[in-house]
């Protein structure tokens, strides 16, 4: 009955988008100094996280991260060995996954084939002894917030990946996890219905304001839902920050090159400028830190100005590649390899010449800031 | 040239495969047409192709003798017992060989194969000893005890592969929607496992019924099953007899291999072969 109030209460904030939903900043989720050895391997090391009540965190990383034994951890299917995690201020390390209010889209669905839809929706709330009549009331509502009036008396195998994926984000949301729970929910959907699914949960999960963990090792998907990103290397959080800061300023190199495409040089800082290896000084007004001695010098390729004549290191264009409203060209600066994001507008052309708009400085791996903006 | 040369060659391949077909299934059929045969067969003697005389009486003499009718009374009294009893011991084993890592899991997987793989009048034998210093000669649990070891394979590795074949993230998705670990597994793992086991089941039951040598040695003279009685059968009565005792100890068998056709030829049984 409960979820009457939060759907109805849910549906009316969707439709009157007008009016912002009001800032919550009590916590949902936080994970405390986790660690979790899995085969004599330390998978999760000493991982903090707190994600907001309502908030949607996307858990990104390469496989092998700790991203999915994080999740599990949260879910509880695994126990951390050292670390607590809490629900709303409460601790849930040791609880076992029937007893605490996370649910979870497991990355194949999970979908019991031998259940209807229905039967499958309705499966936690039967154990739970509710009226029929409830049941068939919250099946119904909660169907209908994922969009799926159809095909509720079929087999899962009978229905459409796309259909098995709503399937089982109603069967997670309809016993009202205060945690919801994604597993890469999107990697078995093809890459269209892949891009209007996540949208489609994005929504849902604005609409019902649910605390969400999303797994994905697919940054583009990280970048578009997520309130927050958790880039995860080597069992750890790399940078925890929305997808804008985490975009324009990766807090380490392992960040840079994960998210988004990322020239990366060794360089000096000089007046004007980068010098890059081969003797060649690159102009650049607009630098992360100053200093002696060799950075690792980023740049993503949309930073790298590209002219026919003008000022600027020289630079042969090696191949042009098409992208639509935009192209990528890959130039020879020096022994510098360069990518740049120009527009398609520009004629193609042999020689050309390069300067930097921005560009992130990096000593050991982490990003050197000037405590003031930099002008040279 | 080469074009008439392959067809020779086809034609000749053709005819060798019919020949190897052929045979096949003499040697295949051959046998229970015969039994079919002799045992509404009277008169049959040595160069007729088909007997000369037809005959019930066969039929008329296993109906009617005592000993023979209690025989298959009991076969059918010891197969469900030793079927249901195997479940019981054999599917949590076969659950923990799937879904659980322990120490000897792999040397104890084989070593339930070994029980098939050698000769089984050795341990039938060595048993018959234990049994004597236990009073379970000729009792009804020796035997079922005995007849338990031939479906203890087919139990264990049939439903333990299908136990594996069934992801779990279907039963991790069962614990994260409430249920308790016994209640996953009889509404989501038992039912999924279901055709396996039910297969796993016939063979198990099939297994037990035409079981002769244990039964034998530990049932004698109490405990006469019908795969027993051939034994007499064969030395002591009429051939019809033997082949009409022959035919019935059949047809379970037959019926019950119809019935689960589709599964064990699914691969339900060599799932379990190549269980890790």
């Amino acid at each position: 009955m409960s979820t009457e109030r939060r759907l109805d209460g849910a549906q009316q904030r969707a439709e009157a988008p007008a009016s912002p939903a009001p800032e919550r900043t009590d916590v949902g989720l936080q994970i405390e100094h986790v660690s979790k050895d899995l085969g004599g391997r330390t998978i999760v090391d000493d991982m903090q996280l707190e994600v907001k009540a309502g908030e949607l965190t996307c858990l990104l990383g390469p496989s092998g991260c700790g991203k999915t034994t994080t999740l599990r951890m949260i879910g509880g299917f695994l126990i951390p060995d050292r670390g607590r995690v809490l629900i709303g201020g409460n601790d849930v390390t040791k609880m076992s996954p029937d007893k605490r209010p996370t649910a979870m889209v497991f990355q194949n669905y999970a979908l019991w084939p031998h259940m209807t839809v229905f039967k499958n929706v309705a499966f936690g709330l039967r154990l739970r002894k509710l009226p029929r009549q409830e049941v068939s009331d919250r099946v119904a509502q909660v169907l209908e917030l994922v969009g799926l009036t159809h095909h509720v008396h079929s087999y899962p195998a009978r229905i459409s990946g796309g259909e098995q994926q709503r399937v089982a984000l109603a069967r997670a949301l309809v016993l009202e996890p205060k945690v919801l729970l994604l597993d890469e929910p999107l990697s078995n959907l093809d890459a269209k219905l892949r891009v209007r699914v996540r949208e489609d949960i994005r929504e849902i999960q604005q609409r019902i304001g649910i605390t969400t963990v999303f797994v994905t090792h697919d940054q583009d998907e990280a970048l578009s839902i997520s309130d927050r990103i958790a880039v995860m290397s080597g069992g750890n959080v790399e940078q925890y920050a929305d997808a804008r800061s985490l975009y324009r300023e990766p807090e380490t190199t392992f960040v840079a090159s994960f998210v988004g495409a990322m020239n990366s040089y060794e360089a000096t800082v000089v007046p004007g400028g980068l010098e890059l290896p081969g003797k060649l000084v690159v102009p650049c007004d607009d630098l992360s830190a100053t200093g002696d001695g060799t950075f690792e010098a980023g740049v993503r390729p949309e930073d790298v100005h590209v002219s026919l004549n003008g000022d600027g290191a020289p630079a042969d264009v090696v191949r042009e590649v098409p992208r639509g409203h935009y192209k990528e060209i890959v130039l020879n600066a020096g022994p510098n390899e360069v990518r740049a994001f120009v527009s398609a507008d520009l004629p193609p052309a042999e020689h050309v010449r390069i300067s930097f708009t921005r560009a992130l400085l990096y000593r050991d791996g982490v990003l050197q800031r000037s405590s003031a903006p930099v002008s040279v | 040239m080469s074009v008439s040369f392959a067809l020779a060659r086809s034609a000749g391949r053709r005819v060798l495969w019919f020949l190897f077909v052929g045979s096949l299934i003499v040697f295949m059929i051959g046998p229970i047409v015969w039994l079919g045969l002799r045992a509404f067969s009277g008169l049959w003697l040595y160069p007729q192709l088909l007997p000369k005389q037809w005959t019930v009486n066969g039929w008329r003499q296993v109906f009617n003798d005592p000993n023979l009718s209690h025989s298959m009374k009991l076969s059918f009294e010891f197969a469900p017992v030793v079927t249901v009893a195997s479940a019981a011991i054999c599917l949590p084993a076969a659950y923990a060989f799937s879904r659980y890592k322990f120490p000897g899991r792999r040397f104890l997987l084989i070593s339930l194969f070994a029980v098939n793989a050698f000769p089984k009048i050795g341990l039938y034998i060595s048993m018959a000893g234990v049994f004597y210093s236990l009073n379970l000669m000729a009792t009804f649990l020796g035997v079922v005890i005995v007849q338990l070891i031939g479906t203890i394979v087919f139990m264990t590795w049939i439903p333990a592969a299908a136990f594996s074949a069934i992801p779990r993230s279907l039963e991790e998705a069962a614990r994260d929607v409430g249920a308790g670990p016994l209640r996953v597994f009889f509404r989501v793992t038992f039912p999924l496992a279901a055709p396996a086991i039910f297969v796993a089941m016939i063979l198990s039951f099939l297994a037990s019924f035409d079981e002769a040598q244990g039964t034998f040695l530990v049932g004698v003279p109490k405990y006469i099953t019908m795969p027993t009685e051939m034994y007499t059968l064969v030395l002591n009565y009429p051939e019809q007899v033997a082949a009409v005792f022959a035919l019935l100890l059949a047809v379970p068998s037959v019926l019950l291999m119809a019935l689960v056709r589709k599964h064990v030829m699914g691969g339900k049984l060599a799932e379990g072969f190549q269980l890790r």
